[in-house]
């Protein structure tokens, strides 16, 4: 029988197999960063051990920096401290650190795929659920909690189960305004933010296939936002032409042999998955979310569901979700005002992003109600938007260019969304607080995030295709 | 080095009937900036807990003095979203032992059983029998077994059993750890290392 691609990817990294044991899988890269890795440095002080393999280990200071003035010092003592910490212990463990001033500093699920560091058929884990971006390569990638981040740092191995198979495909042509993010908010909302719980999911389709790789890191990047202990896409010529010539990918020699094996990268057409889903391409709409997990979605024109629309058990939760957004049953979002647009996050902040929103709101105005904040994903990424004059775009929209980091995807740092103030956001979680106490999230595509800015109101981007201005 | 150990509590509980409890509720982001493992407890549900001026709302479970014990019992799909460690730790600071629920998240669950806090996945219905009987009884008793994998209403005497990966039993039933387990097999990793 045939091998799923991610079973070719675990076989090809398993240490030890014991009957009654979680296999020790083997890590190629641990991503580290300054929130999740403190406990773990204390923890192998504690047992005197050293990071086992400091060279296949990556650290990067990105939750909790500022985005503006990142060269001066950081004014909140907690978030200086956990980032002075994490330099500090990157220097005892002997770990190459891309912190602030760095020109590889940025997102950790930004900077590992552009520096070439994530390839087709590896293993990565970090101390993150977001994570599973990296499988967009057609790798394992697991978002891990801090007694594991010890655990890889002590032995670059982490004991695991292996997860059940799914499949997910998208066939067909995408609608003109939709997008990576509107495909993975659908099969969210289809079905729902624990539908992949327990699964290893694998996205197929001539849809899937068609889209780039930034296109495939935001599909993969919201997999945990179904529940998925991992997404990932088999890796083909669009993998491997952006991984060629980046900083550490293999060269020469090295680079052939690689390519020969990533080839070789793909789910067997008899491989048996556990569960298959399949869904059309035109079916899908510009999605927002309206509620308060990720599976809380629908297309742009549709209306809020009815709470008896829900089982009995189910309803008390949904009113609860709605009372905290402000919304009631069957409201329509199209039209409704919004205070705060961010465009940023794990999931949406690569030079493509930008560059399409840009491209859109080229001599067009923010609307006054509106505070916008565009949040590269990495130093190189804002130096390249820079390099095209996307930062001059910007700035006559009134969409300033930040500095790089997580920003106000969950608030950690001084980007908060204020109390009750609605904001479009291209990140990955509406959960209550999450963008700030008691802010509302809408969480939508980085093209409807830029045109509800626009218009100052909850906007269909297709409404802005009708008129000719977009191609 | 041991970790703590869970083999059977028996204690009155938390009922907290809501649905996708994610980790951002359990320990909002802005408290992770601790670098110690300690005190999470004091900002548990922080945000549900307490209102904008630090004051404890009265109408969350948590802050109601007629519920206690070391059972938290929570609607399905408990700890989703973030990978954050914090939540188990919060958990367990705040003096829960186990989380019941009708469906876990898998980071959480792992994140929980790394620390000596033992999820319990439970039927809809049998979740359903332990809000009933704590609604009626405040005081209503709840036994966890994990050496023979059962939960029991003790007042109806209802009970079912449960899963556990029976490696993360003998882990917390001795209190075993894992990076021991890694390290006891170094040898196949550097074997592993050098055949590729």
């Amino acid at each position: 029988m045939g091998q799923t691609l991610f079973d070719k990817i675990w076989d090809a990294h398993v240490v030890s197999s014991n009957e009654g044991f979680p296999d020790i899988l083997y890590i190629d890269t641990h991503f580290i960063h300054e929130v999740t890795s403190p406990q773990a440095f204390d923890g192998l002080r504690t047992r005197g051990l050293p990071v086992f393999r400091p060279k296949q280990t990556v650290a990067t200071a990105d939750h909790n920096v500022p985005t503006i003035d990142q060269h001066l010092p950081i004014k909140e003592e907690l978030s200086r401290y956990q980032v002075d910490m994490l330099t500090k212990n990157c220097k005892d463990f002997g770990i190459e650190l891309y912190g602030l001033g760095h020109p590889f500093q940025g997102i950790v699920h930004v900077i590992g795929p552009e520096l070439g560091i994530t390839r087709p058929g590896g293993t990565y884990v970090c101390g993150d659920s977001h994570t599973s971006t990296h499988g967009a390569f057609g790798a394992i990638a697991f978002g891990i909690g801090t007694s594991q981040v010890e655990q890889v740092m002590a032995t670059q191995c982490l004991l695991q189960s292996r997860p059940k198979r799914m499949k997910i495909e998208v066939n067909g042509t995408l609608q003109k305004g939709v997008g990576a993010k509107d495909i993975i908010l659908y099969i969210i909302a289809q079905i729902s933010a624990a539908g992949g719980t327990g699964y290893a999911v694998e996205y197929a389709g001539d849809t899937i296939r068609s889209l780039s790789m930034e296109g495939r890191m935001t599909i993969c990047n919201m997999s945990i936002e179904m529940g998925a202990r991992c997404g990932l896409i088999a890796p083909d010529e669009t993998t491997i032409n952006y991984v060629k010539g980046r900083e550490f990918a293999p060269k020469g020699e090295e680079w052939d042999k690689a390519v020969a094996y990533w080839q070789t990268l793909y789910s067997d057409e008899d491989a048996q998955f556990d569960s298959v889903l399949s869904f059309k391409a035109e079916d899908i709409e510009p999605m927002i979310t309206y509620g308060t997990n990720p599976g809380m979605g629908i297309g742009v024109t549709q209306h809020v569901p009815e709470t008896a629309s829900f089982e009995a058990k189910e309803q008390g939760s949904y009113k609860k979700a709605l009372d905290y957004m402000g919304l009631h049953d069957d409201e329509t979002l199209l039209g409704k005002p919004i205070d705060y647009v961010f465009i940023g996050s794990c999931t949406n902040s690569r030079i493509e992003d930008l560059r399409e929103v840009a491209q859109f709101v080229k001599g067009k105005h923010k609307a006054d109600n509106v505070v916008v904040w565009v949040v590269p994903g990495s130093k190189q990424v804002q130096e390249q938007a820079i390099r095209e004059g996307l930062d001059k775009i910007f700035d006559a929209a009134g969409f300033p260019l930040r500095e790089p980091g997580c920003s106000a995807c969950l608030g950690m740092n001084e980007d908060k969304i204020p109390a009750g103030k609605y904001c479009v956001s291209t990140s990955n979680r509406n959960f209550e607080g999450r963008q700030g106490p008691n802010s509302r999230t809408f969480l939508a595509s980085p093209l409807t995030a830029a045109a509800s800015a626009i218009t100052g109101k909850v906007t269909d981007i297709r409404e802005f295709l009708k008129e000719g201005e977009l191609v | 080095m041991s970790t703590k150990i869970f083999k059977h509590i028996q204690t009155s509980v938390v009922p907290l009937p809501i649905e996708n409890i994610d980790t951002d509720q359990i320990i909002p982001a802005r408290f992770l900036k601790a670098t110690t493992r300690d005190g999470f407890g004091n900002n548990l549900f922080r945000d549900w807990r307490f209102d904008g001026d630090d004051n404890p709302k009265q109408d969350f479970v948590l802050n109601n003095p007629n519920y206690s014990g070391k059972i938290l019992v929570a609607g399905k799909n408990f700890g989703c979203g973030s990978s954050r460690e914090h939540a188990a730790w919060a958990i367990a600071d705040y003096g829960f032992d186990a989380v019941v629920s009708s469906f876990f998240a898998d980071i959480f669950k792992g994140n929980a059983l790394n620390n000596g806090l033992l999820p319990v996945q439970v039927s809809d219905d049998f979740l359903k029998k332990i809000f009933d009987a704590v609604y009626a009884d405040e005081h209503a008793v709840v036994e966890i077994d994990l050496v023979d994998q059962f939960i029991k209403i003790v007042a109806t005497g209802e009970q079912e059993t449960f899963e556990v990966n029976p490696y993360k039993k003998a882990c917390m039933t001795n209190g075993y750890d894992d990076i021991d387990y890694i390290l006891s097999k170094k040898e196949l990793v550097e074997e592993f290392e050098q055949g590729r």
